[in-house]
C-alpha cells in the first residue's frame, strides 16, 4: 500500500529515518521489537518487516538506533496537548543517553507504530514510563549497545558509562566508541528484554527536568499541522446534515434542492447519514443549509427538570456492587449518628474549542485517514467496518486536533470523512459545525448519588454507604462498536448500552476503583483482598447504570469527577457534623500514606488553619470568605492529589469568586516538572469551569446547549484564581498519570469552601448563582 | 464571483472568490494558512482571529468582500519558529499553551490590543481577553505571557 501523504507526513518520515530501503540496503541499525500475538494487525506493515529484517510479520518495532547515531522511536501514545510528545522524547533520550535533539519520535500511525490502544485516562505514563513498552525498549537497546562496546573495547561492563551516544571507560578517556560506530553497517534485531535495567530517577539528567515543549515554537507561530490543515491533492470538503433530534430517522432527501449550486459534487446518503460534498468548505456549508431533508418525528426527550429524579426509578438498570461488607444497614442502625446527602451532576461536554475535523482518502478499496482520534488502532477496525473494507486496507494517521479531553467529535467526524470520501472516490475533509459538535458529542454522563455515613460516639466514621445512578449510551467505539458515536448509529450500527441486571450480584473480584466509584475512606474489602485507601470497614458501594437519551463517553476524569465531588463533599459534611477540622478528619480516616501526604502538603502550602467548618461568626449577607479541601487516589492507584480552594461568596448575588487553588500532587517520579504544572493548572481551571458553569441543556426534542452562549465556560480574560502546584516527587515509586488528577479534586474543594464561608452546602453542579442562592436560603 | 485583493502577511493576493465567503476560508483554503482556525463560526471563541487593518477580527463571520483591499496578518505571518515575534517568544518563555488550537485568538487579540493600549491596567487586559476561549485552560500562563510581552516590548 502506497499511502498518500501530506508534505508534513512525508517530511516526518524522512526525518524519522523510516526508509525501508535504507535499512535493507545495509546502512545498519539496532532495532528493538516486541513479539505480539496478533499477526493480523501487523501483517500489512511493510515497515515492520523492514525493521526486523527477517520478514517476520509477528515483530513490531519500538525503536531503531541507526548507523548515524540517530534514534527513531515509535509510540502508540500521542500528543493531545498535554506535553506527552516532549516527555516521551525525554524518556528515549534519557534511557539511551543520547542528546534530545538526536531523537525522532513517531506517534500513532497504524502503519508505523505499535498498537497501544487509546491515548486516554492518564494511562500514557503508566504504560510507557514504567518497566515495559517504550521505556523498556530503550533500556534494552542501551544495554545491548553497552555490551557491544564492552566486547569492542575489551572493557568490563561495570567500567563503562554512556553519555551523548558515546560509550566510554569510566577510568580511561582514550577508550570510547560511539553508537554509530557500534551499529556500523550491521543489523541487530533484538526483542524487548524484560530484564534490561532502566536508569534510576536519581541518575536522570533529561527526564525529570523542565524541558520546554518541543512543539511550542511551531504552535505559537501558526506553523504546526493540525488535522484541520491537512491538504491532499484533489481534496474536497464535506458537511454533514444531522437529524433534528435524537431518534429521528430519515424519510427523504431532495437532491434537486441543491442542484446547480456552485461547487456541488454529491449528496451522500447512507441509511440515516446525510452529507454534502463540494469543492470548498463554504460551498458545502451553504449546500448543507439549503438541502431539503425530511425526518420522522422522534419521541419526546425526557423532561430535563425531572430527569435526575427519574433516573432513580427508571426500569432497566444494570446494578453493580463494588464492595459490600454485608453489615452496612446494621452498622448504620446501631450508629449514634447517621449523616446522609444526595449529590446531583449534569451531563457535561468536552466542548473542544475547535470543531472536530478529519480527512479521508478512500479509493480503490483502500483508505487513509488523517484523524485526531485518541485511538488509531481501534479506529482502523471500526472505519473498516463502516466502509465494508478489510482492516488491513485501512491506515489511520493520528494528526493533532483541538484538545479533546476525551471522546469529543474526533471519532465520529473521522467516520463522516471516510463515508463521504468513499462515496465520491476522492479525498474529503470534513469539519463539524459548532452545533453538530456540541449537540451530538459523547457527553460526560449525569449522576445522582445518595450517601449515608454512620458515625460513632467519638466522631469517627464506622459505615459508608454509596448508591449512585448514572445514564449512558455508546462511548468509545473500541475495536468493534462504531455505533458508539453518532455517525456509526446513523449508518446502521448499534450503540452499546448496559444490559439490565438487578439485583447486583455480590462482588467476588478485588475492588477495582478505576472509576473512583468507591470513596477514599473505606477499606475496600472485596474478593478476599483489601484495596481501599481508608479505614471504614462497614462499606457498600452500589451503582445503577441506565440507558441515556444522549450519547455519553469518557470526559476528562470520567466518572471519577462526578463521584469524587460527591465523596469529598460528603466527607466535608460529616466532618462539619462532628465539628472536626476537614484536614485532620480526612487524615484520621485515610490509610493510604501517599494520599495522606498529599493532603498534608497541600494544607501546609495553603497555610491551612485547623478548625471546623463553617467558620465562626457567619453573616447572612455581603461577601463571605472560606476555604475547602478535597483529595483523591485517582483510579485507586494512578495518582494522589489534594486540592484546597479559597473563595469569596457574594451572598446577595449568589456568585462565587474562586481566589486561590493549591494542588499537591504525587504522580511517582516526575518526568517534566513544568509539564506537570501546566496539566495541574489547566485541570484545576477546567474543574472550576465545570463546577461553576457547564451544563448540557435540552428541550423536548433536542439539545439546546449548542454554542458558547448556551453552554457556558469562562474566557481567557476571566478573573481566575492563582493556581499553585506542589509537586511531590517519588523517585522510588512507579510513574502514574497526571492529566486528570487536579480536575477530579477541585469541585468539592470549591463547594466545601462555599460551605466554610456561608454554612450553605452545594450539592448540585454547576454552582450557578440561582443554586447558590437557593442553598443560602436553606440555612 | 468577484475580484478581491488582500495583502496577507506582506504578500498581495488577487483572488476571484464568492464575495460572501467568510475571510477564514479564503485564508485557510485559498491561501493555505494554518494560523486562523475554525472554532465556532459564530464569533464566540476567537480561534479564527486575524489582524485586519490593525484590528483583531473574527474571520469566521467576516465576508471577504468587506475586507477587500485590507492589510491582514495571521499568526503564521507574525514570526517563525526560528525567529518568533516577541509576543510569540513570550508564549514560548512562559510555556503558555497546551493543545495550541486557540492561539490565533489569544495571541493576536492580545497583540492588536497592546498595539493600541501599550500600558493596560489588569482590568483593561482582562476585558480585552474576555471574548477568547482556551478550553485547555492555560489562562494563567497566557496572561503571564501577555504581560511579559507588554512589559518588555511595548
Amino acid at each position: 500500500m502506497k499511502p498518500l501523504m501530506t508534505p508534513d507526513a512525508r517530511l516526518a518520515l524522512a526525518q524519522a529515518g523510516f526508509s525501508r530501503r535504507r535499512f535493507l540496503k545495509g546502512a545498519g541499525a539496532l532495532i528493538v521489537a516486541f513479539r505480539v500475538g496478533d499477526a493480523f494487525e501487523l501483517a500489512e506493515s511493510a515497515f515492520a518487516q523492514g525493521f526486523n529484517g527477517t520478514g517476520n510479520p509477528q515483530l513490531d518495532a519500538w525503536l531503531a538506533v541507526a548507523a548515524d547515531g540517530w534514534v527513531t522511536a515509535c509510540t502508540g501514545k500521542g500528543e493531545l496537548g498535554t506535553g506527552l510528545f516532549t516527555a516521551q522524547t525525554q524518556l528515549v533520550a534519557e534511557e539511551l543517553s543520547v542528546p534530545l535533539a538526536r531523537v525522532r519520535l513517531v506517534q500513532c500511525d497504524t502503519q508505523l507504530t505499535p498498537d497501544q490502544g487509546t491515548t486516554s485516562g492518564q494511562q500514557s505514563h503508566p504504560t510507557n514510563f514504567r518497566n515495559a513498552n517504550l521505556a523498556q525498549a530503550c533500556a534494552t537497546a542501551r544495554e545491548a549497545l553497552v555490551a557491544l562496546a564492552a566486547a569492542r573495547l575489551r572493557v568490563p561492563l561495570d567500567r563503562l558509562t554512556v553519555k551523548d551516544g558515546v560509550v566510554g571507560a569510566a577510568d580511561d578517556a582514550t577508550q570510547h566508541v560511539t553508537y554509530a560506530e557500534l551499529v556500523g553497517g550491521k543489523n541487530f534485531n533484538l526483542t524487548i528484554s524484560g530484564t534490561a535495567k532502566r536508569k534510576h530517577p536519581s541518575q536522570w539528567t533529561v527526564l525529570g527536568s523542565s524541558v520546554r515543549r518541543l512543539d511550542l515554537p511551531e504552535l505559537v507561530t501558526g506553523k504546526a499541522e493540525f488535522v484541520h490543515n491537512v491538504r491532499v491533492p484533489g481534496m474536497l470538503h464535506g458537511r454533514v446534515v444531522r437529524p433534528p433530534s435524537p431518534g429521528a430517522t430519515l424519510t427523504g432527501v431532495d437532491d434537486a434542492s441543491v442542484k446547480g449550486m456552485p461547487g456541488i459534487v454529491k449528496v451522500v446518503v447512507k441509511n440515516d447519514f446525510v452529507g454534502v460534498v463540494a469543492e470548498s468548505s463554504w460551498q458545502a456549508i451553504q449546500a448543507a443549509q439549503r438541502l431539503k431533508v425530511t425526518w420522522t418525528t422522534a419521541p419526546p426527550l425526557p423532561d430535563m427538570k425531572t430527569f435526575h429524579d427519574r433516573m432513580r426509578t427508571q426500569a432497566g438498570s444494570r446494578d453493580t456492587l463494588l464492595v459490600d461488607s454485608g453489615d452496612v444497614e446494621a452498622t448504620l442502625k446501631s450508629a449514634p449518628t447517621v449523616v446522609k446527602s444526595t449529590y446531583v451532576h449534569p451531563y457535561q461536554m468536552h466542548g473542544s474549542v475547535g470543531s472536530s475535523c478529519a480527512v479521508a482518502d478512500v479509493k480503490e478499496g483502500k483508505a487513509t485517514l488523517w484523524s485526531p482520534t485518541q485511538a488509531v488502532y481501534p479506529m482502523k477496525r471500526t472505519v473498516a467496518a463502516i466502509l465494508g473494507l478489510p482492516a488491513e486496507s485501512v491506515r489511520v494517521i493520528y494528526t493533532r486536533g483541538s484538545g479533546c479531553y476525551g471522546i469529543n467529535g474526533a471519532d465520529t467526524v473521522t467516520y463522516d470523512a471516510a463515508l463521504m470520501s468513499q462515496a465520491v472516490g476522492r479525498p474529503v475533509r470534513v469539519q463539524l459545525s459548532r452545533r453538530d459538535e456540541m449537540a451530538w458529542e459523547n457527553f460526560g454522563p449525569p449522576f445522582v448519588i445518595d450517601q449515608r455515613a454512620g458515625v460513632d460516639a467519638r466522631g469517627n466514621i464506622i459505615a459508608w454507604d454509596y448508591e449512585g445512578w448514572s445514564a449512558g449510551m455508546g462511548g468509545r467505539p473500541g475495536y468493534d462498536t462504531p455505533g458508539n458515536v453518532v455517525t456509526g448509529l446513523l449508518v446502521g450500527f448499534t450503540p452499546q448500552v448496559a444490559s439490565p441486571r438487578s439485583p447486583a450480584p455480590a462482588p467476588t473480584e478485588p475492588l477495582n476503583n478505576s472509576s473512583n466509584t468507591a470513596p477514599s475512606y473505606i477499606v475496600g474489602r472485596a474478593g478476599g483482598e483489601t484495596h481501599g485507601a481508608g479505614t471504614v470497614k462497614s462499606e457498600r458501594v452500589l451503582s445503577h447504570s441506565l440507558p441515556s437519551p444522549f450519547f455519553t463517553g469518557p470526559l476528562r476524569a470520567p466518572e471519577r469527577f462526578q463521584n469524587t465531588f460527591a465523596h469529598e463533599s460528603f466527607m466535608d459534611e460529616i466532618a462539619a457534623h462532628v465539628k472536626a477540622d476537614p484536614v485532620e478528619y480526612r487524615l484520621r480516616h485515610l490509610s493510604n500514606k501517599r494520599l495522606a501526604e498529599a493532603v498534608r502538603r497541600a494544607a501546609s502550602a495553603a497555610k491551612w488553619e485547623p478548625r471546623p467548618s463553617p467558620r465562626a461568626a457567619l453573616t447572612r449577607t455581603g461577601v463571605a470568605s472560606g476555604r475547602g479541601i478535597s483529595c483523591v487516589v485517582y483510579e485507586g492507584d494512578n495518582g494522589y492529589v489534594a486540592a484546597i480552594a479559597e473563595v469569596d461568596v457574594n451572598q446577595d448575588t449568589g456568585t462565587i469568586h474562586v481566589k486561590r487553588i493549591v494542588i499537591a500532587q504525587d504522580c511517582g517520579p516526575i518526568s517534566n516538572p513544568d509539564g506537570i504544572r501546566n496539566q495541574i493548572e489547566g485541570g484545576a481551571l477546567h474543574a472550576m469551569s465545570r463546577a461553576l458553569f457547564e451544563e448540557v441543556t435540552w428541550d423536548n426534542e433536542k439539545v439546546t446547549s449548542v454554542d458558547w452562549r448556551t453552554y457556558r465556560t469562562f474566557p481567557v480574560g476571566f478573573d481566575i484564581p492563582s493556581v499553585e502546584a506542589v509537586l511531590i516527587n517519588q523517585p522510588d515509586e512507579e510513574a502514574t498519570g497526571a492529566g486528570e488528577t487536579s480536575i477530579t479534586a477541585v469541585p468539592a474543594a470549591i463547594a466545601s469552601a462555599v460551605f466554610d464561608a456561608t454554612g450553605a452546602r452545594l450539592r448540585q453542579m454547576p454552582f450557578t448563582p440561582e443554586r447558590v442562592k437557593a442553598a443560602l436560603a436553606l440555612r | 464571483m468577484s475580484a478581491i485583493t488582500l495583502s496577507v502577511n506582506g504578500t498581495t493576493h488577487r483572488l476571484d472568490v464568492d464575495p460572501t465567503t467568510p475571510l477564514l476560508y479564503v485564508l485557510s483554503e485559498d491561501l493555505q494558512l494554518r494560523g486562523p482556525k475554525f472554532g465556532c463560526g459564530l464569533s464566540q471563541c476567537g480561534a479564527c482571529t486575524a489582524i485586519v487593518n490593525g484590528d483583531a477580527v473574527r474571520t469566521c463571520v467576516t465576508p471577504v468582500s468587506r475586507v477587500n483591499g485590507a492589510t491582514i496578518s495571521t499568526l503564521d505571518g507574525l514570526g517563525t519558529a526560528e525567529n518568533p515575534h516577541p509576543i510569540q517568544k513570550a508564549f514560548i518563555d512562559e510555556q503558555a499553551a497546551q493543545c495550541g488550537f486557540c492561539l490565533s485568538g489569544v495571541i493576536l487579540t492580545a497583540k492588536a490590543f497592546l498595539d493600541k493600549t501599550p500600558k493596560p491596567s489588569d482590568a483593561q487586559l482582562h476585558e480585552a481577553m474576555s471574548g477568547v476561549l482556551c478550553r485547555c485552560f492555560t489562562h494563567q500562563r497566557m496572561i503571564r505571557a501577555i504581560k511579559r510581552y507588554a512589559e518588555k516590548t511595548v
